[in-house]
């Protein structure tokens, strides 16, 4: 095993261990991997599904999934992206259910371009966070991100909010990355012309 | 560089993907065109604002709860 003795030129991800020993069903292994990763999975179902119910019952899906599908998880990708890609399948399955006559998927809504040219050129001054309260400035944050399309939701989610790599976003929802690109990028300029309206500087005498 | 060039690399720019020359010609954009500077400002306010605040907080009650249900689902297939 020459691998061993070369220097380490790239560091194993401590989760490879895990997973290995998850899979010779080792189970505390298996629950220190969930401990590491439920709140980011819940967090990405509450993001996809803006429903809590929902994404209690889709993080524990996703675990239960992973911990069926175990044997199948080849370590091409981190485990965490394998993870995050159960997730969102389950979490647009859910979406699809409840939504019953429309198909909900990640190519939906994204053809089109409105809502991403600039139009609102206004400086934020002050800065949202001075504007703003925590609890009201994450009400607004809330309630913008639910009005973007799944689709887009969906990439600025796992790029922006959770940072994950752009190509570690692709292979979470099986898109090219050239699609992940373009669809944050839309994401991200609907998102600041929607905030806008809260965030713009106030004209010369206009109340606050 | 016009301003829909700059809009295709913004993008880009906030991801630290671009080559100098194309940094330096943004920067040369944005120091003569007001709406672009804005554009750009706001934009990375934008991912900042997100980025520093957790919309969806996970009390240590849901925590455990979900810990639990998770664990028991797995360890009842085995
Ligand atoms: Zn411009």
């Amino acid at each position: 095993m020459p691998a061993i003795q070369s220097p380490a030129t790239e560091e194993v991800h401590p989760d490879v261990a895990l997973v290995a020993r998850a899979k010779e069903g080792d189970t505390a292994a298996f629950e220190q991997l969930v401990r590491q990763y439920e709140r980011q999975i819940f967090r990405v179902a509450q993001h996809i599904t803006q429903n809590r119910e929902d994404a209690e019952d889709i993080t524990q899906d996703a675990f239960l999934k992973a911990y069926e599908k175990l044997d199948q998880f080849q370590g091409n990708s981190k485990f965490s992206t394998w993870l995050v890609r159960i997730a969102v399948n389950e979490s647009l399955m859910r979406l699809r259910k409840r939504k019953t006559s429309k198909t909900v998927s990640m190519d939906e809504d994204v053809q089109t371009d409105e809502g991403s040219i600039p139009r609102d050129f206004a400086e934020w001054r002050p800065n949202p966070e001075q504007q703003y309260n925590q609890a009201e400035l994450a009400d607004i944050l809330r309630k913008t991100i639910q009005g973007l399309p799944p689709g887009f939701r969906t990439v600025f989610t796992l790029r922006d909010v959770e940072n994950l790599s752009t190509e570690e976003t692709a292979e979470a929802l099986g898109l090219s990355v050239p699609a992940v690109k373009s669809r944050l990028l839309r994401a991200r300029l609907q998102l600041r012309e929607r905030l806008s309206r809260y965030f713009r500087q106030k004209q010369e005498g206009q109340p606050a | 560089m016009n301003c829909t060039d700059l809009l295709s690399h913004l993008s880009d720019y906030f991801d630290d993907q671009l080559t100098t020359e194309l940094r330096e010609e943004i920067s040369e954009h944005t120091a003569g065109c007001q709406h672009c500077r804005v554009v750009l400002n706001t934009t990375h306010q934008t991912i900042e604002v997100y980025k520093g605040n957790e919309l969806y907080e996970v009390s240590p009650g849901l925590r455990e709860r979900l810990h639990s249900a998770i664990m028991a689902k797995c360890l009842a297939k085995k």
